[in-house]
């Protein structure tokens, strides 16, 4: 079946015209069509747009052009501005807005080549970690659907479990790719902050978004970062680093590397859930690498960190949505504050202006000092220690989340418990370290993800091990029953 | 740490978002949950930690030349705009 190919072999077949690149976005559209209101994975379907660009990639790959991409469909979380497409950011803020431009990702994976078929569905400004708080509802799990996919980018990561694309694009910015990739059994990269340009990528918290990838596995994720990676003049953090040959990278042998068992995610995680890590590092142990126990002590301050900075840098960057230029404007409105309050209390949903607030709060006068600078130094002392980390390993290891897919609506009544659910993964975002996320093993039927964490622009190095992992076990091939 | 509805009015004032009498509960609530969970990093020893806004070590702000790349593409932006009249985005009036 088309859809359980991998990109490489799809590649292959596209550059030999055994199959076109129209076949092959018919195909997926077909299973869009076929699953797509149960998942809710998509907000937009840009099928009349994927049929056409298919059609230019065919033209592109008659004409002798080739390449890891070209003719491959791809669906685009919905934060990313897509030219003439909606771009909703999962809100109703957003549910009217046209991007005018489009992002440099997406600019990026349409210069290799790449298919569009839709936007997919994510929290609301890309908080949450369950696909809960959309204006545009839930998604489901295909894996059980009573169960959330994790989030924010649970539409991506639900597209790509469930085989209605080869790869979609999410942003992490405290685990919304690598949570809900370790929650439906796909791989998930987040890259080092500055590696990928935020450029057209509507901003949440300016100091940890980052754009990055799902797919099946890293061989087939390596191409699509290789395509989004690279220093854009657009984006002031954007940074002027090389990009290695990712792909080429992936076969090094994983002798001698020195893995790094991050202590305080062990602590207090079910025994179960641990077996699955503990069996990991037995794989890499027979193919050649190290393990030894390292200490971050600073990071169970992780969360409560996070839980400043990034509400705080999201009320500033949410204070563009004023119902004047763009998006939401509510109806007849008495003067210019009105303007303002509805338009922002209507568009935005509960997280969001919960997050807002908080953000509010801890940036006043008063507060400042003891929440939000008091963050930062924090911050500081969490870095450092990933840093001291880093001088004993090559790589971090541990679970991604503390528990498989919860169900739906069970936790969206209380933020903190929501939020404990990034535990694991929100250290490398305040620390702008590159994270990833694979498949490991089943807990209650349900996929759990292996944590990997590595120094700052060392993706090729993270893309190996994930290869090498992948290379010696197959939890990354399993599909979710009736989505094979 | 408990916020007051005072405090979350304010709050809301500031954020120039508007909560129903019906909402107003329930972010208080909420709210005082999450200000209470993060007070858990005033305990904290930070010493004399120098506070860190931007993870990677070194970035400077980028500068380049102060010429035009931009070209003027105000009709498509303003295509999607809620109110325009003659290329301005219209308001209710703020000036009596």
């Amino acid at each position: 079946m088309l859809h359980n190919l991998s990109v490489g072999e799809l590649a292959e077949r596209l550059n030999a015209r055994q199959i076109s690149s129209v076949e092959l976005t018919r195909h997926y559209l077909a299973r869009i069509d076929r699953f797509g209101a149960t998942l809710n994975a998509l907000i937009s379907l840009t099928a009349e747009r994927a049929l056409a660009d298919a059609a230019q990639a065919d033209l592109r790959l008659a004409r002798g052009e080739r390449g890891p991409l070209l003719g491959i469909p791809i669906i685009h979380k919905d934060i990313f501005c897509t030219d003439g497409v909606r771009t909703s950011c999962g809100s109703r803020m957003l549910d009217n807005f046209i991007a005018p431009y489009d992002a440099t990702v997406v600019t990026r994976l349409k210069e290799a080549g790449v298919v569009m078929l839709g936007k997919a569905n994510m929290d609301e400004f890309a908080m949450g970690s369950s696909n809960e708080t959309s204006y545009y509802g839930p998604v489901r799990n295909p894996w059980n659907t009573r169960k959330v996919p994790g989030g924010s980018s649970g539409g991506s990561a639900a597209a790509a479990a469930a085989r209605l694309a080869p790869l979609t694009t999410g942003t992490d910015t405290g685990g919304s790719i690598r949570q809900p990739a370790a929650l439906t059994g796909i791989t998930g990269v987040k890259p080092t902050y500055g590696r990928v340009s935020r450029y057209g990528m509507i901003a949440f918290a300016s100091s940890l978004d980052q754009a990055g990838v799902f797919a099946r596995s890293v061989a087939d994720a390596a191409p699509a970062l290789q395509a989004m990676a690279g220093f854009d003049a657009r984006d002031s953090t954007s940074v002027d680093v090389p990009v290695p040959d990712y792909t080429a990278g992936l076969q090094k042998p994983l002798k001698g590397l020195k893995i790094g068992i991050l202590r305080e995610f062990f602590e207090g995680l079910e025994a179960r859930n641990a077996a699955l890590i503990h069996d990991a590092l037995k794989v890499y142990q027979e193919l050649g690498a190290q393990t030894l126990e390292v200490s971050l002590p600073h990071l169970p301050a992780s969360v409560p960190t996070y839980y400043v900075v990034a509400p705080a840098e999201c009320s500033s960057n949410l204070s563009r949505f004023d119902g004047v230029r763009y998006g939401y404007r509510c109806e007849n409105p008495k003067d210019l504050m009105d303007l303002y309050k509805r338009s922002r209390g209507e568009g935005f949903g509960a997280e969001v202006k919960r997050r807002i607030m908080t953000g509010t709060y801890v940036l006043s006068a008063g507060y400042f000092d003891a929440y939000y600078l008091k963050a930062q130094k924090v911050r500081r002392l969490i870095t450092d220690d990933f840093r001291a980390a880093f001088t004993q390993v090559d790589l971090l290891i541990g679970p991604t989340t503390p528990t498989p897919a919860f169900d739906i609506g069970a936790k969206i009544d209380d933020p903190v418990t929501m939020y404990l659910n990034d535990i694991y993964t929100i250290g490398a975002n305040l620390a702008g370290l590159p994270g990833m996320s694979l498949p490991c093993g089943f807990v209650d039927g349900l996929p759990m993800g292996l944590q990997l964490i590595g120094p700052h622009f060392s993706e090729d190095r993270l893309l190996c091990a994930g290869h090498g992992y992948q290379s010696a076990t197959d939890w990354h091939t399993r599909a979710p029953k009736g989505y094979e | 740490m408990s916020l007051t509805r005072q405090d979350v009015e304010k709050i809301a004032h500031l954020a120039r978002l508007s909560i129903t009498e019906e909402e107003m509960p329930g972010y208080v609530g909420s709210l005082s949950s999450i200000v209470s969970f993060v007070d858990d990093l005033s305990r904290m020893q930070t010493g004399d930690v120098e506070p860190m806004a931007h993870p990677l070590e070194g970035q400077h702000q980028r500068l380049r030349a102060d010429v035009v790349t931009e070209s003027d593409n105000h009709e498509k932006y303003q295509a999607i705009a809620p109110s325009i009249a003659s290329g301005l985005y219209v308001v209710p009036r703020v000036i009596e």
